[in-house]
This record gives C-alpha cells, structure tokens and sequence, in this order.
C-alpha cells in the first residue's frame, strides 16, 4: 500500500516554552520534510534555538508534541534524541579541548567499557565517514590545535559517528570566516546529497539563500512564514524576520551637532585567542548627535563599548575621547573615562551595571563611589547617597521609590532607568548606552528613549549599540552597521529602513 | 661500601613506607579533582579511616574487619561531600574543611568515649595488624603493594577505559558530557567514592599498618602533602607518584638529619626539610616551574538548566 | 537563575535560614553525644552551666571570643571580596612572630603606651605580609588562593617551630619559648582593668584586647559598607565584571582585601600574646584560625553576626571544657566536632533547609 504523504523526519504541533516571564516560544507547529536542507530564520531572541534546545531535550516544552517519523515521542534529554537520529551541533561547541578528534568522537559512544576496541572501531567508522562525506579530520590532533572550523567539522562527525540522520545545526557560522561558512555550506550540500536531513538555524540570509530547500520565519517566538527557498528572496525574507513594527513616534527635532566628542581611528582589538574581534574602525561622535550601531550580536559591538569605555584596551589604532587620546601605549581605565566625562551604560545590566545583593542606593553609585557628594573625607556618606538615589528614581520614574531595597527585587525596566539615571544624571559629555531596551517593558521603553533624545538635545554625544533595527530607527541621528567586527556601512537615518539595514547586516549587502 | 649499600637500602625503604599514605591519597584524590570535585578533605577522610581502622582491629581482633572499617568511614566523609558538592552545589572547599574538622574532633571524642585512652585506641597486637610480607625489616604489609599497584591501576583507568574518558571530560566541560546523554552528577558521584576507598586504604595504613594503633591527628597534614603531590604531578598519576615519592624522601632523609651537620652548610633545618613539599609546590603554583593545569571545571558546580 | 535558589523573604534569609543551619548542626551534635551514651540534655545543662555560670566562667568565653572576633573578621572580609583565605591560621601566627620580635627588641626601652600598640601594629603587619604572598599569587599569576593559603600555613608552622628551637628559644630553657616580655608589653587584663574603675570578677585570661576586638568590628563594618574601598571590595566580591565596570582595581583590590584580613588574624597574637602568655610560644593559634571559618559563615560575614557567632563558639570552647571535666566520657574536641558540623551545614549545605522553609511559608501565605 502507498502512502499518500510521507511522514515527516520531525513534526512539531503546539510546542509552548516560557521562562518566567518570558513567553519563548508559542504553540509552535511545523514539519521538517526528510532529506534536504530546511532553514530556520529569525532575529535574536525569536525563539530558533529554544525550539531547537526542545527538540533536543535540552529542555523540556511546557505543551505540545514531538514526532519523529510520524511516531510521537517523548525527549527527557539528549538521549532520547540521540536514540532517535536525532544529533545537534551547538553554537558553542560542546568539545574537550584537552582530547584528540577519536576521543572527543568516542565519548558517550565508546562501543565498551574499555576504550582500546571502541577507539580501533571509531578509527574505522571515522575513515569511512570522512570518504562518505568528504570530512576530513586527523583523528589523532588535539581540539585545540584544530581551526574553529575544524573543530566543528568534529562536531559534525560526533552527530554523524552516532549514527543521526536528522542534524540540526544552530548559528553554525556565528564563530566562522566567510571561507570556512563557504566550506560549511558545501558540507551541508554533501550531507543532503548522502541523504541527511539538515536543519539550519541562522539569522544570515545569503546561507538561507544559499544552501536551503525550504526556509521557515520566526518572529517573537512564532513561526511567520514557511517558503520554498526558490520562490522567496533576501528582501522578502528580511521584512518577514523584522516585521511591521510600530515605530514609536517621537516628535524629534533635527540634531544640532557640536564639535566631536570621541574620534575613533583604525581602531582594532586581537583576544587573547588571536580572533581580531574588532577590526579596522574609523568614525566619530559629535556633540548633539545619536549615532546608532546596528548589527547582529556577536559582531564585535561588545568589544567596542568596552574599549570605548575603558574597559579592554585597544590593540591597535586610537581613539580620542574629549581631548585625551587612547591608544595601546597610553590605556585608560573606567575611572579615567568617567573622570574625562564618559558615562557607560552596559549591554549586560545584570553582570555589569549593578551588583544584585547591592541595594538600589548602593547600585545608584557605582563607578562613582569615591565622588563628591558621595565621598568626602574617605567615607561615604550614607544619607547622601540614599537621598541622592532617591531623586534619581524620582525624576527617572523608578518603581517602587525605595533606595533601601535591593537592586534585584526590581523588575528589568526599573533597573535599567535606575542606571540610566545614574549615569545620565552627571550630564556627561559622551554616553555610551548597550542595549538600551533589553527585557524592558513597553512603558519604560518610551521612557528611556525621550530620555535619551533629550540628552541628545542639551548637548550630549550619544553612541547607542542595539540588535533591535526598530530601535536604530527611531532612536539615531546616523546608523553605524557591523558586521565581523568591521564597520560594513554607514547611512543617515533619514535614508535607512529595516529592510536595507537587515540586509547589511545578514552581509549580503544591497548598498 | 657494604654500610653505604645498607644505608641507601634503608632509605628506599624508609621512603616507600612514608610515600604509602600520599600515594593512595594521591590517586583518590586525582580521581575526584579529574570529574571536577576539589577534595581538600582527602587529609579528614585519611584520619577517619585511620580511627576506625583501629578501633574495629582492636574490638574485633580482625585487621581485615579494620581494613573495611576504614574504607566504610572515608566513604562516608566521601558521600557527605558528595552531598553537598554535587547535589547540592554547595562550595566544594568550604566542605571538605567542614570534614576535616569534623573528622578532626569526632576521632578524639569517639575515641575518648570508647577506649577512655585520650583519644588513642588501645595498642594492637600484630595479630591485628597488616603485617609486612617478605621483609619485616622494609615493613613491606598489603597495603604498600596495594599503593604500588594502585598507580598503574589509576593511570589504567583514567587513560584506557570509558569511565576514565567520561571522568576526565566531566572535569573540562560537564557540559559536553551531559550534551552526550550522560548524568554529570553520577560521574562526579563514583569519582568521589573512588576517592573515598584510596583516602580510607590510606588510613587503615597509618593506624594498623605502619603504626600499633589510632593517636590523635596522626595523619599531621599528610592529605595536603598528597593534594601538593596532585598539584605538582599536574594532575597525571605517574608524576603524582613521583612527587609522592620525593616528598617522602624528603620526610625520611629529615628524620635522618636530625641534628646531623653536613660539611660546607651546616646543620640543615629539619623543619625547612619538612616544609619542603609545600614550598615546592608554592613555587610551582607561583609559576616560576612552568604553569599548572588543573580540571578546567575543578571547584565549579555542575547547573543544569530546565 | 535556577529556581531552587529563588530568595526567600529578607528575614528569612538573615534570621530563619542561618538560624535553621545551626540547628541542624547542633542536632546532630545531639545524636552523636547520644551515640557516646551521656543525656544531651544533660550535657548542655553543664555546658551552659561551665560558659556562663560564674563570673569566671563569663571572662574565659569572652577570652576565647576575642580570638573568634579576630579570625572570623579576618575570613569575612576576605569573604567578601570573593577570596577564601583559609590561611587565618598562619597569619594569626606570624603576627606572633612580629609581635614577639617587637617586645623582644624594645621592651626594655619603651614604656607601656608606645609598646603596646607598636607591638599591636607589629602583629597586624607581620599578619598582613603573610596574606600579602598568596594575594599576590592570586593576583598576578592565578594561583588558587585556597591552595596557596593552606600552604602558608604549614610553612608558618614549620616556620615558627625553627625559629623557636633555635633562634628564639629562651637562653637555659628546655621548653621552645622565649623569654618574658616587660611588663610594659602587657595588655592589662580585664580584671586589672574593672576593679579600676571599682568592679571587682573574678580573675580570667580576659584582656582589654576585647577591647581592640570590638573596635576592629566597628573598623570593618565603617571600612565594609561606608567607604569607596570597602564598596569595590564588596562589588568585587559580588560581581568582577561590575567592578571592571566601575573602575575598580581587581588586582589592587585583592590585595588589599587580604592584607587586612591578615592584619586582623594578627590580633589572635595581641590577645594571646600580649594578654596572656606575655611570652612567644609555639601554637598558640592552633584552631582559632579555621574556627574564623565557622565564625564568618554563621555569621554571615557581618561583625555584628560575627560577635555572636564569636560569643557562641567562645562559650563552646569554655562550656566545652568544663563538660569534659565533669564527663569524662566527653572530650573539649566536641566543640571541634560542632565547629565543623556548623561550617558544613552553614556553609557547604547552606541551601538545604531552602525548600523547606520556601514549603512552610508557602503553606502559611
């Protein structure tokens, strides 16, 4: 007897994921056909790699159901997906890099208690599959002395030595080189053609266009659209992914710029693991103007607001911020930075702006704790502080106004206007905002952006990073877009839209 | 020539019989360090054992019941810390201090309580002692040969089997042994009974091996002297021994120099002899003798997210 | 993040949960003095009896607390810069040292108010250097502080008992200990010092270096939470990365966090030194410093907690002697026993009475 449709490799129906407050992923219904390459495409935090994380077992859905060939199964762990033919390659790899290829190959499929057969066994498998797949890796070189993308070709080897036939791969090109993305996409190809169903979660259109067979769109932790990838195109694709967001209005006047505050000359900073992270930057900030720096996390905007605060040193280039200048012979320290006028509010609020176990007056002084009118004579004066926080929250609207309570019993906006309060409230001269709108609510979004405009209008320079296009939008007077650590574009804000921004972007640039 | 032959026979043996104990804390406690639980208790859980070693030889006349006392009270201290470190995350360090005072006063006041002796157990008879095998001058008992044994065993079973390479992955990245459908806590959990067996077959050792009986802190430090031996063997079991060795060449040839002067230097200081171990082991930690590689998630709690 | 650690109400957490903690060490302490066959009850009847039953009995608890106070302030301010010093042992000895070397030097040529705080500075210094070392590695070269720390302390001790034997061993004598000091090193003690102003108690090891313990709790807590250095000490501790941020020197700030912490070990040495022994003697230390431990974790690193947890384990120390001379079948190393059974449920199992409490509130809310 015939079919009349085959079953699915996977099927997903109803799938529900919250974190606290954070609804992830909503009732999530799809089907990923067997063999050829689906994609999944969205923007940060639009639910892929949640999902995915469920389909693997990494976590558990709050409602829904998995089928795997038709049959409805149960995922308690990676097990259970593994049992299934099911393997995924994890955005950060999950190697030891102290083993060699075999063992990292071997481990949690050791064919026996002893290693000397399954080793000998895995040698074998190891040849077979590097012919089959043209995937070739010295089984005997230690991780870290593999390339990146080396080591994830490990990782494709670990999913296919256990035999999956289903591999889902999550960001694979967010730590690779154009050449070895180009490389990993052949791959892909490779592994289609033996019969592998693949899955691919990117953010990055020109792999989508690439290498796919079918592309699904999520947005806001809900599937948007599904195409076949020959019917559908970069500009389509972008507009599903950011949506027709409502653009908050702001009644905000033409900027009135000033001489520059910060100039950044060929700015470039090498990590400790030699990856040139930020690579080549020139621009500058001028008084009265918002410059906004677009780009997927993860392209080096991090790095630059901690060099641009002082916080890493550059390795290369300069930069001068209000006269003085810093470059690798002549760093600077956060302290000095604030001294020259710098106010700095951090990407990572939880990690960085405020301590948590600090109470709300305490997390209203940091970084300015050895100040007037804070500190006088070595000693803080505890009263000052607490009435000094106390007008921070009344004139940023911080909820509840108590500055004797902890800086974690507040909800996310409440904390974010506290520190944007804090470092706003000493009218500096340059100030530097990480995602200024990350878990915040609606409400306080609005509040912090007039707030920011209206530092812009008394004069301040402002460089606002953000992965939110909309916020970009609304916010910048001029856009900065990065891309692997480079500056990949410039344009005012009056001649951007999201749909040319997200293409610059995804690096497959239309300007 | 026929002195100086004794002489260096004598001390190989003195060595061996001081080197016991750090070996097979030693490897007890490579294995906990290796899955990622730093044991700075093996030196409670040695003078555990060491209690009720002597204490069940001298009730029950047996030295293989005390043998299995001991290996049954470090296990204890092992589960404990277990308990705290891998299932309740708690610090790994402050625990095992928490056991080595516990051990510390629990030994002098059972033993007080007991044998009304001062915290020492009753002296033992050799009948319920491990006796030496071949050479009653070496003091060559069961347990020696076991920490000889117990060297290549560990290397064995870290280097060559499954369990070895799933230990030694869940001490660098827990993560990728759970991404590999395997529980990190029961890893971690057999690391640490492993580490609890050796710490008590070391015990034993002291108490009814190389001594006729229990005397309060008899252990003196020597769980620290083996966790130095870890650190300097840069968490390998071969060097670990070697370490455990030289450390106990340098306690014997100390007893040696009591008071002995030597030509060009004087009388060395037997205290700076005996601080030796820690000294070195300052200097390799300070970097000055190339750089150490600890477990990369030694002392960190596995957590899981849901 | 994980939902087992979500915070319970602010009194639960400073006042329920430590006080859940120490009764749990405390009631298998029970069962253990059970085990031995003497009446628990009992036993605590004399405990309580031998900590505070007579004037005498006050004076050696609050001798005893002193120490704690020291170690324990010591441990906790290292706490709470992030760093685990278990090295107050050492330190508190080394400070002897400095102290000794002090008196011994210039005793005979200062008098009593220029002696005594040049050898409390002596104390705190020598104290300081002896942390200032695994600070040092901690900071510059990444040598884990627990492991350096206990190596200090046994070349502290190894240290002390050379320089006892052979260096500065009183000349005749056959016990390791150094001559007298002058009477102008003397800290008077308490008894001198009450029926000054008319109190008369009974005699006991109590010194005015009490005195100094309390002040250095009032040091702490100004240092702690009421200047710039103590806010990025405590940032540090709390969170690197928002130190970074702020400004804060890590390096620095580590190695400032330990020298106080061993300055503060030093005043085990003022106390037992300059208060009691009025000589340098060998181990002199032994225990106080890992006892900090207890004391900084029960007392949640605040001085106020720390002078009662300080207060509990001094009584346990002197009720503990006096049961072990009314039982013999009890020995004083049941209070090392209860030491250790509070470090470990107040600290390694800190969370455990968690679901617990978070049950029972939930039930009543």
């Amino acid at each position: 007897m015939q079919e009349l449709t085959a079953a699915a490799a996977i099927e997903l129906r109803g799938i529900d994921k919250s974190f606290g407050s954070v609804h992830a992923v909503r009732g999530v219904s799809l089907r990923i056909e067997r063999g050829g390459i689906t994609g999944i495409v969205g923007e940060n935090g639009a639910g892929k790699s949640t999902l995915m994380s469920i389909l693997y077992g990494l976590y558990r859905a709050d409602a829904g159901e998995i089928l795997v060939d038709g049959r409805a199964v149960e995922m308690t762990g990676p097990r259970d997906a593994i049992g299934h033919g099911i393997g995924m390659v994890h955005q950060h790899f999950m190697l030891v890099d102290s083993f060699t290829v075999l063992e990292n190959l071997i481990l949690g499929a050791e064919g026996g208690p002893l290693l000397a057969g399954g080793r000998a066994a895995a040698r074998t498998e190891l040849a077979r599959l590097a012919r089959e797949y043209d995937l070739t890796v010295d089984p005997d070189a230690r991780i870290s002395d593999l390339s990146v993308g080396e080591q994830q070709r490990v990782e494709i080897l670990k999913v296919l030595f256990r035999g999956a036939r289903i591999l889902i791969l999550d960001e694979p090109s967010a730590v690779l080189t154009p050449q070895e993305t180009d490389r990993l996409l052949e791959i892909l190809r490779v592994l289609r053609d033996r019969g592998v169903t693949v899955v691919l979660i990117t953010h990055k259109l020109r792999e989508i266009l690439s290498v796919t067979d079918k592309v699904i769109v999520m947005r806001r932790g809900e599937v948007v659209a599904e195409r076949p990838t020959s019917e559908t195109g970069a500009e389509e694709l972008a507009e599903l992914m950011v949506g027709r967001k409502v653009r908050f209005a702001f009644d905000k006047a033409p900027s009135r710029t000033g001489e520059a505050r910060l100039v950044v000359r060929n700015l470039s900073l090498v990590d400790g693991r030699r990856v040139r992270v930020l690579d080549d930057i020139s621009f500058e900030v001028r008084a009265g103007e918002i410059v906004g720096v677009a780009g997927v996390s993860g392209n080096g905007q991090t790095e630059l607001l901690q060099v641009l605060s002082g916080i890493r040193q550059p390795t290369g280039g300069a930069l001068e911020v209000c006269g003085r200048k810093v470059d690798a012979s002549h760093p600077a320290d956060p302290a000095e930075m604030r001294g020259l006028g710098v106010a700095h509010v951090p990407e990572d609020r939880l990690r960085q702006g405020l301590v948590p176990a600090f109470l709300a007056s305490e997390t209203a002084i940091l970084g300015y704790q050895d100040r007037e009118p804070f500190c006088h004579n070595y000693l803080l004066d505890g009263p000052a502080v607490g009435k000094y926080c106390a007008e921070l929250m009344e004139r940023f609207d911080v909820r509840p106004r108590t500055p004797g309570l902890r800086s974690s019993s507040f909800s996310g906006g409440n904390q974010q206007k506290l520190i944007l309060a804090r470092e706003m409230a000493r009218h500096p001269k340059l100030l530097l905002v990480g995602q200024p709108t990350r878990g915040v609510d609606i409400g306080a979004i609005e509040f912090i952006r007039r707030e920011l405009i209206a530092s812009r209008d008394s004069g301040c320079a402002v460089l606002v990073v953000s992965v939110e296009l909309e916020e970009i939008l609304s916010l910048a007077d001029r856009i900065l877009v990065m891309s692997g650590g480079r500056i990949v574009g410039e344009v005012a804000a009056a001649d951007a839209d999201e749909r040319t921004l997200g293409l610059m972007m995804a690096g497959a640039r239309a300007a | 020539m026929e002195e100086a032959l004794t002489l260096v026979i004598a001390t190989l043996a003195a060595t061996l019989r001081v080197a016991t104990p750090l070996v097979l804390c030693a490897m007890g406690g490579l294995f906990s360090e290796k899955s990622g639980i730093i044991d700075v208790g093996l030196e409670g859980k040695m003078l555990m054992a060491a209690f009720f070693a002597a204490a069940t030889a001298a009730v029950t006349d047996s030295a293989w019941m005390g043998v299995g006392a001991a290996i049954l009270a470090a296990e204890v201290l092992a589960l404990l810390h277990g308990f705290a470190c891998i299932t309740h995350r708690g610090n790994q360090v402050v625990s095992g201090i928490a056991l080595n005072i516990l051990a510390m006063g629990l030994t002098v006041v059972l033993g007080t309580a007991w044998f009304a002796r001062g915290g020492q157990t009753p002296p033992l008879s050799p009948g319920e002692r491990l006796n030496p095998i071949f050479f009653p001058v070496a003091g060559d008992n069961v347990i020696v040969y076991a920490a000889l044994l117990s060297v290549p065993l560990t290397w064995w079973l870290i280097e060559r089997t499954r369990f070895g390479l799933r230990l030694r992955a869940v001490g660098e990245v827990p993560l990728a042994v759970d991404a590999a459908g395997i529980s990190v806590s029961w890893l971690r959990y057999r690391a640490v009974m492993l580490c609890g067996l050796f710490a008590g077959l070391a015990g034993a050792y002291l108490s009814i091996a190389q001594n006729a009986g229990f005397s309060r802190d008899m252990t003196a430090g020597q769980g620290f002297i083996a966790l130095a031996a870890i650190i300097f063997g840069r968490w390998r079991p071969f060097p670990a021994f070697g370490a455990c060795l030289a450390f106990g060449l340098l306690e014997s040839i100390a007893i040696r120099l009591q008071g002995v002067k030597l030509p060009g230097v004087g009388e060395v200081p037997v205290q700076l002899v005996q601080a030796m171990p820690y000294l070195l082991t300052l200097f390799l930690l300070a970097g000055f003798i190339g750089r150490t590689v600890a477990p990369k998630a030694a002392g960190v709690p596995y957590e899981k997210e849901h | 993040m994980s939902a087992t650690r979500r915070p319970l109400p602010g009194w639960v957490e400073i006042g329920l949960l430590p006080l859940a903690n120490v009764a749990m060490a405390f009631l298998l302490v029970g069962l253990i003095v059970r085990v031995i066959g003497v009446d628990p009850v009992h036993a605590l009847e004399l405990l309580v009896l031998g900590a505070v039953g007579s004037s005498e009995s006050i004076g050696y608890t609050l001798y005893y607390a002193t120490n704690f106070i020291f170690t324990g302030l010591a441990v906790a301010v290292a706490f709470h810069a992030g760093l685990f010093n278990i090295g107050g042992e050492g330190q508190a000895y080394i400070g002897g040292l400095g102290c000794g070397l002090a008196v011994l030097a210039l005793d005979r040529y200062l008098p009593g108010l220029l002696m005594i705080p040049l050898a409390i500075l002596a104390s705190a210094a020598f104290g300081a250097a002896w942390a200032a070392v695994p600070a040092w590695m901690q900071a510059w070269r990444g040598s884990h502080i627990v492991i350096t720390t206990i190596m200090f302390n046994f070349v502290a001790s190894a240290l002390m008992v050379y320089l006892m034997v052979n260096v500065l061993i009183a000349p005749g004598s056959m016990t390791p200990q150094s001559r007298g000091f002058g009477a102008s090193a003397a800290v008077p003690s308490m008894q001198a010092a009450l029926q000054w102003i008319g109190i008369a108690v009974a005699p006991s090891a109590l010194n005015l270096s009490l005195l100094l313990a309390l002040l250095a709790c009032v040091g702490v807590w100004i240092f702690l939470w009421h200047t710039p250095w103590g806010y990025g000490l405590r940032t540090m501790g709390h969170n690197p990365e928002a130190a970074l941020y702020a400004g804060t020197n890590l390096k620095r700030t580590t190695m400032l966090a330990m020298c106080l912490s061993g300055a503060l070990a030093g005043g085990v040495a003022v106390n037992e030194l300059l208060g009691v022994h009025h000589r340098l003697v060998l181990d002199f230390a032994a225990g106080y410093g890992f006892t900090g431990i207890a004391v900084a974790l029960m007392g949640r690193g605040h001085p106020l907690g720390i002078v009662l947890a300080a207060l509990l384990f001094g009584a346990l120390q002197q009720g503990g002697a006096e049961l072990a001379f009314e039982i013999p079948a009890i020995t004083r190393e049941m209070v090392v026993v209860i030491q250790g059974l509070v470090i470990l449920f107040s600290g390694a199992l800190v969370h455990l009475p968690r679901p617990w409490l978070q049950a029972l509130l939930a039930r009543k809310g």
